[in-house]
């Protein structure tokens, strides 16, 4: 199976300093990988480098490879093509990703008309924004379709987020830290939706997390990073169940803790 | 005995919605109280009730069993030293322009604690597991886990009898946070914890009783053993079911 994202010995720098240091990784359609580690640990950076979407002033060198293009030395222009098309993020605070002016059917409506233009498709965009908010399970879709950002709750917003994703029809999904802000039981909600998008359109995920439960319910593989560097890798039930790496066990550790305290009260 | 307690207690913003609805709750002294809930529950409107910060719409709050009365000021500067809090976000707590000596010290002298000052900040900082130069230094120059071991210190130095504590791990990392779990937990023997969060499963790490909040009402309270064994509330069932846990790999 060909894969959608191949990233080999990435290095990223800024000032000279390496922020990220020789990371490899890859995702195929229909695989579901997790990039863990804690603040600092360069998954965020990763997967903007991914996506050439690096912050002024990093550079990366090794190779990324989206949809068999490289991005490293690659022209914005270029990349820009890739994004919408052959990848779409979501990102941790859906309230920066929506524009508060604009209601929400209409930004759903953007991502369409946008995906159908490069397509050369001619499509019933009201249609498509409204069979998009049903797929993602939005309540009473006409109805809050004229609803702006700030009148929808935090598990809306993220699904009208992933709705705007959909809408490009992308083969991979990189997701930052998408249920980090929602409270557990919309955060419940929101993984499940995302596992079944996933299989139904068998699109490749890049789940990036710090929390250790939650990607290990959501992926098949985990790539675990500790200060930029790539400490340990493979299916979810070998690293998280046999650890290796005593960072890995650490965390592995500590998760359990909590998961305990849940099952076992004083 | 009860420490504080909520009676009756119902609080609306202006004319607004009620935001808590005939809260009643008591914190024993010596055993930890969890308060959890998700966003909206009312969790913090409770903690600013706890603090003496809000005043309720309705009903009464009394600490000892005296009502909470910001006008009774030596009354109100003895349940001070008695409870003081920590709170979430540990670099928006800390003043960036103070020494952390002065940070620790803080309590005591804005009640006119009479104790040699140093010699306690050194005592709380100790008891927190950081070296006595941190006295010397600045927030900045300390990470999310040691500011918020900082924050800890100030509201222990004062000996107080209640540590209120609002999401006091949500914004530190996994291993930081099982670290703070432990200093809590040392801290437990001398002090009694209400701890506010969304995090059932850190709560239930330290706390002996829970109380369970959805849109300003208890659903469901007791100890933390029976409602996390046998949850009867339909939202209590929901949200353990939501926690996710680490799978089992054979």
């Amino acid at each position: 199976m060909a894969d959608l994202l191949t990233i080999e010995n990435l290095t990223i720098r800024h000032v000279g300093r390496p922020l990220v240091s020789d990371v490899s990784l890859s995702v195929a359609a229909g695989e579901r990988v997790g990039l863990i580690g804690e603040s600092g640990s360069g998954k965020s950076l990763t997967a903007l480098a991914a996506i050439g979407l690096l912050p002024d002033g990093m550079t990366a060198s090794g190779s990324i490879r989206l949809s068999d293009r490289e991005v490293i030395g690659s022209a914005d222009r270029d990349v820009a093509g890739l994004r919408g098309t052959a990848v779409a993020t979501i990102f941790q605070e859906p309230l920066t990703a929506l524009d508060p002016l604009m209601r929400i059917g209409k930004q759903i409506a953007e991502a369409v008309r946008r995906r159908a233009h490069r397509d050369g498709r001619s499509v019933d965009v009201q249609a498509e924004v409204l069979g998009l908010m049903v797929r993602v399970a939005l309540p009473d879709p006409a109805r809050l379709a004229r609803a702006y950002p700030h009148e929808m709750s935090g598990g809306q917003r993220q699904r009208a987020a992933i709705a705007m994703a959909l809408a490009c029809r992308p083969s991979l999904l990189i997701a930052d830290e998408p249920t980090t802000a929602l409270d557990v039981t919309t955060q419940a909600e929101v993984l499940t939706l995302l596992e079944t998008l996933v299989r139904e359109e068998n699109m490749g995920l890049l789940f990036i997390s710090h929390d250790l439960p939650v990607v290990g319910t959501a992926v098949d593989r985990v790539v675990v990073l500790r200060a930029g560097e790539m400490v340990e890798q493979g299916p979810i039930a070998e690293v998280f169940g046999r650890p290796r790496h005593p960072y890995t066990l650490g965390l592995v550790e500590a998760a359990r803790a909590f998961d305990q305290a849940i099952g076992a009260a004083l | 005995m009860s420490l504080i307690d909520l009676a009756a207690v119902s609080f609306a913003y202006g004319r607004g919605r009620k935001v808590l609805d005939g809260v009643d709750l008591s914190i024993e002294a010596g055993r930890n109280l969890g308060i959890v809930g998700e966003s909206g529950s009312g969790k913090t409107t409770i903690l600013r009730l706890l603090l003496g910060l809000a005043q309720p719409t309705s009903g009464k709050v009394t600490f000892r069993g005296a009502p909470l009365d910001p006008r009774n000021r030596p009354f109100m500067r003895g349940f001070r030293r008695s409870v003081q809090a920590v709170f979430q976000d540990p670099y928006s707590s800390l003043d960036p322009r103070q020494k952390i000596a002065d940070i620790v010290a803080e309590p005591l002298r804005s009640l006119n604690v009479e104790t040699d000052i140093d010699a306690a900040v050194a005592g709380a900082l100790a008891s927190v597991d950081l070296p006595p130069d941190a006295a010397g230094r600045y927030p900045h120059e300390f990470s999310g886990g040691q500011r918020q071991r900082i924050a800890i210190a100030r509201a222990i130095v004062s000996e107080p009898e209640l540590v209120l504590a609002d999401e006091v791990v949500s914004a530190l990392d996994l291993t930081t946070r099982i670290r703070i779990v432990e200093l809590l937990k040392s801290l437990s023997a001398r002090t009694t914890l209400a701890l506010v969060s969304h995090d059932i499963g850190f709560v239930a790490l330290l706390c002996q009783d829970l109380v369970i909040l959805e849109k300003g009402r208890i659903v469901e309270q007791g100890t933390a053993r029976d409602i996390l064994s046998s949850p009867k509330h339909p939202y209590t069932q929901r949200l353990l079911a939501s926690t996710p846990r680490l799978p089992e790999f054979a």
